[in-house]
């Protein structure tokens, strides 16, 4: 008997070493819902890449990944249910990938010691790593999005902007209108004209908006929409026969399923970015030879080199470099939370790096550091192609107004710190 | 003709066709709920249900591709053929017949006698229900809708020129009215007119209107409940199937469609639950009424104001009939 126990004792020991010793990863997904279109091929990057390093490298550094997915639907509340429910398996970065639950989750992940990343979404302010010590938001923020637009069409226009009509179509929530201050800002400092012409949720309707902007007649539509909001814009846009190279969306508004439903009319219609598009990368290979073609691919693997399947999988391999990071820095493999964050705060990320990683020119260069959580705000466009139903990336990543940006980074962070008597660090 | 005008003209009339498009919707609604007393809460995912259905059936898509993917581990997708869309038509309203047959037999057959809200809350579970199973059996992609009636007959989108070019003549500013609209205003026209004269001049329908006065008068005169419930949901599935084309025709079909239903609400809170020549002229009130609305108070107000205010228009009118315009009024004597 006693022989028998113990057997159980060590084999339950043996079972429950490995899963102590895996670099956690929750993936706070939507696959379901209104917004699942779009949940679904960031999930399914964000697992695959996981799924690569554990099957061709034996995960980061020796020790195997384990992602652990939770569905939000995009829901603000099942956000915070799920990062409750999985923060206690030694979760090391949480993506809530909603601007909602990234700003339910700011306070509660700083008192729980737990980094989390908000790649292009979320508190913009929070690029400010001398108040938010443990949100990041590399390498870009919707402000940058914003004055990426604005540098964009100052290059089109032959550096003025003087008199030129901008009209903004937004989601007509806390994340459509994150780009209206910095676009304010802007405006009194290019001299163009903005209207701003808010879209209430789901957005299925937009007949009001477009016949304001047909009657307008503004030079630039600029787009911050998600869901179906996107894909009815596009398609209204074409209605009234708006010049779809002069309709530029945020990268939340410029993946396939955006586009797809207005089929050829939907063709020059642009859309900001942070990371590369296309399939056009070594890494791919090895995604369809260690997970596809093995049959432990996240989903059917028919979202692969899609634009927000790119952008799970960037989200993820930033993850993973800053695991790498913090190994590292603190000589151990098997790395927690805390040491994750200082990881992701010593990042860097070259060109070499990411050629290294298969993925030449997918991103930008850039390094985080303790003040600066927001890496560098490079910012592309690319362009849609709907004969051949694909994106190109048209433009550099290019500098963005930091000058306007930074000062109200400033403002922002410093009012949050002194709302929540928050101390600045990095001294 | 003063600039302004001309624009209001122009939203007054793009007012009109949102409204039929709203009343498209809200028809399902007072279908069943005169038939059955059930306010409905699943005719938007109906529409989503029979807008996928029809895709899927056009585009030769695998019913439960991945659920069958995962279990028996193949990577069937497509069937490989396209289906005509008028066969993929028939194909989906038979679809939505037997989705009336399930829903009769297997929900309310057991729920009879019970009180309206238990009804209700049944066809919330039903809405739950049909979105993961229509998401199970045909993905959750966001798929283009393409209706062609023959080869060279198909949905049309876009400015009609016809009407931009006479309005400019006529006013110097040429209006915008979607191809889709108008197509829309039409189906629903005969889509009206059919489904009164069904209730008026054919044995089904004068049956449908026997038990939606009376069940119990209806029942001892010989009619079968249950075959007129189904009839009455295969209706609404139908209606649901036009209002599902129109409105994925313009967005896609995904499952957004499944919320046109809020935007039946004030429609039917002003046109009455229970009238369908009311489901019209209430999604044309409230269609013209929001986006006037929108037009001359909106800029004042920060715009968006279409969603509150359709339901605000919706409330005044209650205040002044609590039945809605065409809805019946219950007095009860004691």
């Amino acid at each position: 008997m006693k022989m028998k126990l113990a057997t159980m004792a060590v084999t339950a020991v043996m079972a429950a070493a490995p899963a102590m010793a895996d670099l956690v990863f929750p993936s706070l997904s939507y696959r379901t819902g209104p917004y699942a279109a779009g949940g679904i091929p960031f999930a399914d990057g964000y697992a695959d890449y996981f799924t690569l390093l554990n099957e061709r490298d034996g995960g980061i550094g020796g020790v195997p990944t384990r992602l652990l997915e939770c569905e939000t639907g995009y829901n603000t509340e099942k956000g915070v249910e799920c990062y409750e429910s999985t923060k206690g398996e030694g979760a090391l970065v949480y993506q809530p990938l909603s601007t909602g639950i990234t700003y339910q989750l700011i306070p509660k992940t700083t008192a729980d010691g737990i980094p989390m990343h908000t790649m292009g979404y979320g508190r913009t302010s929070a690029a400010n790593g001398k108040v938010f010590s443990h949100t990041f938001n590399y390498p870009g923020t919707y402000w940058n999005g914003a004055s990426g637009a604005v540098n964009y069409l100052l290059a089109e226009n032959g550096g003025d902007l003087n008199g030129h009509k901008i009209a903004l179509v937004y989601h007509n929530s806390a994340y459509g209108k994150e780009p209206i201050r910095t676009l304010e800002e802007l405006q009194k400092k290019h001299g163009f004209e903005l209207s701003l012409l808010p879209v209430d949720h789901p957005g299925q309707e937009q007949k009001s908006q477009w016949l304001q902007i047909r009657r307008e007649k503004p030079d630039t539509v600029l787009m911050w929409g998600w869901g179906v909001m996107n894909q009815v814009a596009i398609q209204e846009a074409a209605n009234i026969r708006f010049p779809m190279e002069n309709f530029i969306g945020i990268w939340w508004s410029g993946a396939e399923h955006d586009v797809l439903s207005a089929g050829d009319k939907a063709n020059g219609y642009k859309a900001l970015t942070f990371h590369n598009v296309g399939r056009d990368f070594p890494i791919f290979a090895d995604i369809q030879k260690y997970v596809v073609d093995t049959g432990k691919a996240a989903g059917a693997g028919d979202q692969i080199g899609n634009v927000l399947y790119n952008r799970g999988m960037y989200a993820a391999m930033l993850a993973a470099e800053a695991a790498k990071t913090a190994q590292e820095i603190h000589g151990t493999a098997d790395i927690t939370a805390a040491q994750m964050r200082d990881g992701m705060e010593a990042l860097e990320i070259t060109e070499e790096k990411m050629a290294g990683l298969g993925m030449p020119n997918f991103g930008p260069s850039f390094s985080v550091s303790c003040e600066n959580h927001g890496g560098p705000g490079l910012v592309g466009v690319t362009q849609w192609d709907a004969a051949n139903q694909t994106w190109s990336l048209i433009s550099e990543f290019a500098e963005t107004d930091m000058e306007v940006i930074g000062a109200l980074i400033a403002e922002d962070s410093g009012s949050y710190a002194s709302e929540n008597n928050i101390a600045e660090r990095c001294n | 003709m003063p600039e302004q005008l001309a624009f209001a003209m122009e939203v007054f009339l793009n007012g009109l066709m949102a409204g039929v498009l709203y009343a498209l919707v809200a028809l399902g609604f007072v279908l069943i709920y005169k038939a059955s007393g059930i306010f409905n809460f699943a005719q938007g995912v109906m529409a989503l249900f029979a807008a996928m259905t029809l895709v899927g059936i056009q585009n030769g898509q695998v019913p439960f591709a991945h659920l069958i993917n995962a279990i028996f581990g193949t990577h069937v997708h497509t069937f490989g053929w396209n289906v005509p869309s008028v066969f993929a038509l028939i194909f989906t309203v038979i679809v939505m017949i037997l989705l009336a047959w399930a829903v009769q037999r297997f929900v309310f057959r057991h729920l009879v006698g019970q009180e309206p809200i238990i009804l209700f809350m049944a066809t919330i579970g039903l809405a739950y229900f049909l979105e993961g199973f229509a998401d199970l059996m045909w993905n959750s992609e966001i798929k283009k809708l393409d209706f062609c009636m023959t080869a060279n007959t198909c949905l049309p989108q876009g400015i009609n020129l016809a009407i931009d070019e006479f309005t400019f003549n006529a006013f110097g500013y040429g209006f915008f009215i979607d191809n889709l609209d108008i197509t829309a205003t039409i189906v629903a026209g005969i889509l009206v007119a059919a489904l009164i004269a069904f209730s008026q001049y054919t044995k089904q329908g004068r049956a449908m209107r026997a038990v939606a006065d009376d069940h119990q008068a209806a029942l001892s005169v010989g009619i079968s409940l249950n075959f007129i419930w189904v009839l009455v949901w295969s209706l609404a599935g139908f209606v649901a199937l036009v209002a599902g084309i129109m409105w994925g025709a313009k967005s896609g079909v995904q499952f957004s469609l499944s919320l046109i239903a809020l935007k039946a609400l004030p429609v039917l809170m002003l046109g009455g639950f229970t009238s369908i020549p009311g489901a019209i002229v209430g999604g044309l009130i409230i269609g013209v009424g929001e986006k006037l609305f929108e037009f001359w108070v909106g800029p004042l107000v920060g715009g968006a104001t279409e969603n509150w205010f359709a339901y605000v228009l919706a409330l005044l009118f209650l205040v002044f009939r609590p039945q809605g315009l065409f809805g019946e009024k219950i007095i009860e004597r004691v």
